[in-house]
């Protein structure tokens, strides 16, 4: 994977760099499921790729949503509503997940976008506190115990995703996608209205644009990839529950991208995938995970405010300035 | 063009002929740059009309006076600091060529668009600069590349706010001769306060002072006038 920024883009050495780190990721990530437990890739899979899309919309906008479980939840409910009660295809399934969280999205980006900072990052929180309260009310989500047993059927009827390596495959390649499409977007014609947007509002309106709209395109998208997540992940652990929606999942995925590093492309997924495997291994001891992730975030916060990524590639950038 | 009543600033009508250069001068807080944002529909006026080409334009958004071909600069220098200043002319282009709204294309695809930019960039002896990033450019060069960025989208009226403050001697020559060879085809309503650019440039000139109009009409009739030679000096005595 390329590192999309586009001073790396404008650097040839520093492109091939990339490139190289990028393919050698990809080699472990093809290799990981051999020397990993397959679930615990995925969740991280899962969890990186609802991280980079809440950093579309953080980092390239520059707007902080407070609400994004809303769409990773609800994506989650409606896959495994679809694939469990409806026995849709899995795949069939987390698009109807994508196109909910895309529906959840409009109707809540269309409320929050008309205000700024704070106040939209509230909106964001209400509105989707909101949609937690009617997934514990509605029958369908069934309440505390969650959608459970979810099947995970054949892909396009053909490949059996009970397999793990089959399941853990079909996740990466719908994690490459998502991290793909994201990486398009922010270097796109559109993105690089986003980009002048985020530089200087008032000059882009002076020019024309209708900066709400193509605020709320990306708030659209970022929660349309947000669902995309969802929706694989509840067809990986078979299961949707509340702890998806809720408000404290929304403040995880900030978490992972604030440690990861906040509008670079790979740190979202380091963030997730270090916040995961905290979890995961610490489990098993009796600290309390969440004050040591609450330690690292703090020092992050103090030493390296970029997060862990952005700060290695403002190294890197200060060496090739150096260098010239 | 008229522009009627405005309420901060009030009973200003205002009107401005098509392809003329007309200069709005007035004393710190006369509420010049208040009648921009009005014209701009960065505020909203309370009261009165504006009117441009024949369409009622008082309740539109600024996003939509701009697409109308009303596109102003702004008093403090306005570019996208970040962006190369290829990048800051290729913002401008890309909404009128139809290549803002692609997601799905890459970046590559907005190529398309420099020659046109290099043209505009070239225009405000900007070239050399071209591949830096706007933040660093020297302040006399941000608003070059502003007026760049505006004639990018060939508006039919320019609103420029205070055009040359700041600028050094050598750039006042520069960008008052862009400014005459871009007004050409357009109407230009442009803040000054360099009283010689305005006899040089301007083809008439409206003095505001406290909100109101004090006098109009062109640069020696307005100089002439008792009541604006007061409101510049304080009052003059006999």
């Amino acid at each position: 994977m390329a590192v999309g920024t586009q001073y790396l883009a404008e650097q040839p050495k520093l492109r091939t760099t990339s490139l190289v780190i990028g393919g050698i990721a990809l080699a472990a990530l093809l290799a990981a499921p051999f020397f990993l437990y397959p679930i615990f890739l995925m969740s991280i899979l899962c969890f990186a790729l609802f991280a980079c899309a809440f950093n579309l919309l953080i980092g390239y906008v520059g707007l902080l949503s407070f609400g994004h479980a809303a769409f990773f939840g609800g994506a989650a409910y409606f896959t495994a509503h679809a694939v469990k009660v409806w026995g849709w295809e899995p795949l069939a399934g987390i698009l109807l997940g994508v196109a909910g969280a895309a529906g959840l999205g409009l109707v809540i980006g269309f409320l929050a976008i008309r205000r700024q900072g704070i106040y939209f990052s509230m909106i964001t929180l209400a509105l989707s506190q909101m949609f937690a309260f009617i997934c514990l009310q509605v029958p369908f989500t069934h309440g505390e115990d969650g959608i459970q047993g979810v099947p995970r059927g054949h892909l396009l009827g053909v490949v059996d995703l009970n397999e793990p390596l089959a399941m853990y495959y079909v996740t990466l390649a719908i994690f490459l996608f998502g991290v793909f499409a994201i990486w398009r977007i922010v270097n796109s014609p559109f993105g690089n209205i986003l980009k002048a947007i985020r530089e200087n509002e008032r000059r882009a309106i002076s020019l024309g644009y209708r900066v709400d709209r193509y605020k709320l395109g990306a708030f659209v998208m970022s929660a349309a990839l947000a669902g995309l997540a969802g929706g694989t992940k509840a067809i990986v652990f078979q299961f949707a529950t509340l702890t998806d929606v809720q408000w404290q999942m929304s403040g995880e995925v900030i978490l992972m991208t604030l440690l990861g590093g906040i509008g670079t492309m790979i740190g979202p997924i380091v963030g997730g995938g270090l916040v995961i495997a905290l979890q995961n291994y610490l489990a098993a001891y009796d600290f309390p995970v969440t004050v040591l992730i609450g330690i690292i975030f703090v020092i992050c916060v103090l030493l390296f405010r970029r997060g862990i990524v952005g700060e290695i590639l403002e190294l890197m950038k200060r060496k090739a300035k150096g260098a010239a | 063009m008229e522009f009627r009543g405005f309420v901060a600033v009030k009973d200003v009508t205002l009107s401005v002929n098509e392809g003329t250069i007309h200069a709005l001068i007035g004393p710190n807080g006369a509420g010049k740059t208040t009648v921009f944002n009005l014209l701009t529909k960065f505020l909203t006026p309370t009261r009165g009309q504006i009117v441009f080409r024949g369409n009622d334009i008082t309740r539109l958004k600024p996003a939509e006076v701009a697409r109308l071909g009303l596109v102003r600069s702004f008093q403090i220098s306005a570019v996208f600091p970040h962006l190369t200043v290829l990048d800051n002319v290729r913002v401008a282009l890309q909404r009128p060529k139809g290549l803002a709204t692609q997601f799905w294309l890459p970046s590559r695809s907005l190529s398309v668009l420099d020659d046109r930019a290099m043209e505009l960039i070239d225009a405000v002896n900007l070239s050399a600069y071209a591949h830096l990033t706007a933040s660093e450019l020297s302040y006399g060069r941000k608003r070059a590349l502003e007026i760049a960025t505006t004639l990018a989208l060939d508006p039919a009226m320019l609103l420029l706010d205070e055009p040359m403050a700041g600028m050094g001697h050598e750039d006042i020559g520069r960008i008052a001769d862009l400014i005459r060879r871009v007004a050409k085809n357009r109407t230009v309503l442009m803040v000054e306060h360099n009283l010689n650019v305005v006899a040089d440039l301007c083809d008439r000139v409206t003095v505001l002072a406290r909100g109101e109009i004090l006098s109009d009409g062109s640069y020696a009739t307005v100089s002439a006038d008792p009541r604006v030679r007061e409101a510049y000096m304080g009052t003059e005595h006999e």
